[in-house]
């Protein structure tokens, strides 16, 4: 592309889109699984020690849902820095940094709003399916099935999150111009450098973004009203 | 041969006891009716026959076989079973797609599928209702929807948790008219439904009271029963018996009923509505109990008025809707009723 500035606009985007859809990706592999889990209610029998590990869970992954961006940047960099556990891998200040970094909040996003998606259809749909014949594994499938726009939202939700974040990424990911700069850390540091021209474009960009996701998210919640 | 028995049971939720020593039979080819109020303990006891619940104690037998609780016994035996909830549960897909649900998950071929969810929401009077989704139904819909769900696996017993509560009168007529057919054309055993019942089983506070014919329960209520079923024209009194042999029953205001039974000391009778006739004009009939008054209330239930006169005490009389409207009946006008000393019951 010939002009520059574009490029580099570009460049931005695609970073924060690949960045943030990685991460929401992966979270989206372990937390939709589970949050099913979770929801299915399969540890929610009489004994109590079961009983405790579940709502410990539970509690962990509701307080893990608003778990402050920077401070996850903050244990990513500790990890991942030269004396760190994680230090021989060399991954600080790369992509792979800042997808690690916003992985570790979209788990807990997708796993919370796919519990209570699930919980909320769990027991009429699990028991309707049961006494219609269903095995407990077919049972389980369809109140997944009746879960599945609730597993949509809490993936976009997630992705929400994450593409607007900036406090995690800029620690781990360091803002290095055309590497690791994705459309919120660029907006930092534009400002700082008194490029408002850029910091609204990129502004803008991120705007849109969040619109199309909402805009989504209530079509799919229309439907979901029409039940 | 009874086609599910109960053995003693008892259900517990965290010390608190909703069904306590229960014990039956319903034979096959049975509609067994369980009557009783809200929290009474009969969903719990549909839900334990369904194998949604496991017993605290006691046992059931299905076809003579003790139920256990083993994952695949489990199965095996509710796919003999079906169950329609109050609460109608349908699944976001198409209307052949909930009715089919139950043959799929039976590993059924598509084809011979095809042709039973057709006939069952046939039954249900749902054709061409296939391709809608079912969550986009009406509550009466959605409710037959549910009953072709039930019907379309053949099983051997139905569960039907007060299947037409929360229907308008053409839906419970449908889903009345699909059970009955049911029943007699399939032979299904099934629990519930009042007016389709060949035997009723009283369920109070967790604790079956009697279980019987309709008209043994009906003939002769108990104390509870007269509170729960509401039966008109309850009066208590001071009987005596006459000289004829019958008993003339003090009631109060100046009312004094005349019955064929002898009881002396304290009754309690009842008369039932229908046995009632109104007239505009005083009465020559063979009739024992003829009383003057006037009507303060009128209740129109569609086919049938019900109409209450006051003639001392409150009488509810029932006549049709024709006769209500060729005696041109109206509040306050003035009219006689007389029912025969026989037709007097005492509770």
């Amino acid at each position: 592309m010939e002009n520059p500035f574009l490029e580099e606009i570009l460049n931005i985007t695609l970073l924060s889109l690949r960045v943030s859809g990685t991460a929401v990706l992966i979270g989206a592999l372990i937390g939709v699984p589970i949050g099913m889990v979770l929801g299915l209610g399969r540890f929610r029998r009489k004994q109590s020690l079961i009983r405790f590990i579940d709502i410990t869970l539970r509690s962990i992954v509701n307080t893990f849902m608003g778990l402050p961006p920077v401070v996850v940047g903050l244990v990513v960099y500790l990890s991942l820095t030269a004396t760190g556990p994680l230090g021989p891998l060399g991954l600080l200040y790369t992509p792979t940094a800042m997808i690690i970094t916003q992985l570790i909040m979209a788990v807990p996003i997708i796993t919370g709003v796919t519990m209570s998606a699930v919980g909320s259809v769990e027991k009429a749909i699990r028991e309707k399916a049961l006494s219609l014949g269903a095995t407990d594994r077919q049972a389980a499938w369809m109140v997944l099935r009746e879960a599945r726009m609730g597993v949509l939202t809490a993936i976009i939700v997630a992705f929400g999150a994450a593409i607007s974040e900036v406090g995690g990424i800029m620690i781990t990911g360091g803002n290095i111009r055309w590497v690791t700069r994705t459309l919120t850390t660029a907006i930092v540091v534009e400002v700082e450098l008194g490029n408002f021209a850029l910091a609204i474009s990129l502004g803008v960009i991120l705007l849109s973004m969040a619109f199309v996701i909402n805009f989504v998210l209530t079509i799919i919640q229309l439907r979901g009203a029409k039940r | 041969m009874p086609i599910i028995e109960a053995q003693s049971l008892c259900k517990e939720y965290s010390g608190r006891q909703v069904l306590k020593d229960i014990s039956f039979r319903a034979q096959s080819g049975e509609i067994f009716v369980l009557v009783g109020p809200n929290g009474a303990g009969k969903t719990t006891l549909l839900r334990i026959l369904d194998l949604l619940e496991e017993p605290t104690s006691g046992r059931i037998l299905f076809d003579g076989t003790s139920i256990n609780y083993f994952e695949k016994d489990k199965v095996a035996l509710r796919r003999r079973i079906n169950m329609v909830f109050q609460q109608t549960v349908l699944f976001n897909m198409s209307v052949f797609d909930n009715v089919a649900y139950g043959l799929k998950v039976r590993g059924e071929n598509e084809k011979s599928a095809e042709q039973r969810v057709r006939a069952a929401l046939e039954l249900v009077q749902l054709r061409g209702f296939e391709q809608k989704n079912a969550l986009a139904l009406s509550g009466g819909e959605a409710q037959r929807v549910a009953l072709a769900q039930a019907f379309v696996t053949e099983p051997e017993l139905l569960l039907l948790d007060e299947p037409t509560a929360n229907l308008d009168p053409k839906n419970v007529s449908i889903v009345e008219e699909a059970l009955s057919r049911v029943n007699r054309e399939r032979k299904t055993t099934m629990f519930q439904a009042e007016n389709l019942a060949h035997r009723v089983a009283v369920l109070n506070e967790g604790r079956i009271e009697r279980v019987g014919t309709f008209q043994d329960i009906f003939g002769t209520p108990s104390k509870f029963l007269v509170d729960f079923a509401r039966l008109e024209n309850v009066f208590s009194g001071v009987s005596k018996v006459t000289e004829e042999g019958t008993s003339l029953i003090d009631v109060g205001d100046g009312v004094h009923v005349e019955a064929t039974f002898e009881k002396v000391g304290n009754a309690t009778i009842y008369v039932r509505p229908e046995y009632i006739v109104l007239s505009t004009r005083p009465l020559v009939s063979s009739a024992r109990n003829t009383f003057e008054g006037r009507i303060v209330q009128i209740s129109d239930l569609g086919p049938v008025v019900k109409v209450k006169v006051r003639a001392g005490k409150d009488f509810v009389v029932q006549i049709t809707k024709r006769s209500f409207k060729e005696m041109q009946l109206n509040v306050d006008s003035k009219v006689f009723i007389a029912f025969k000393a026989s037709s007097v019951n005492t509770i």
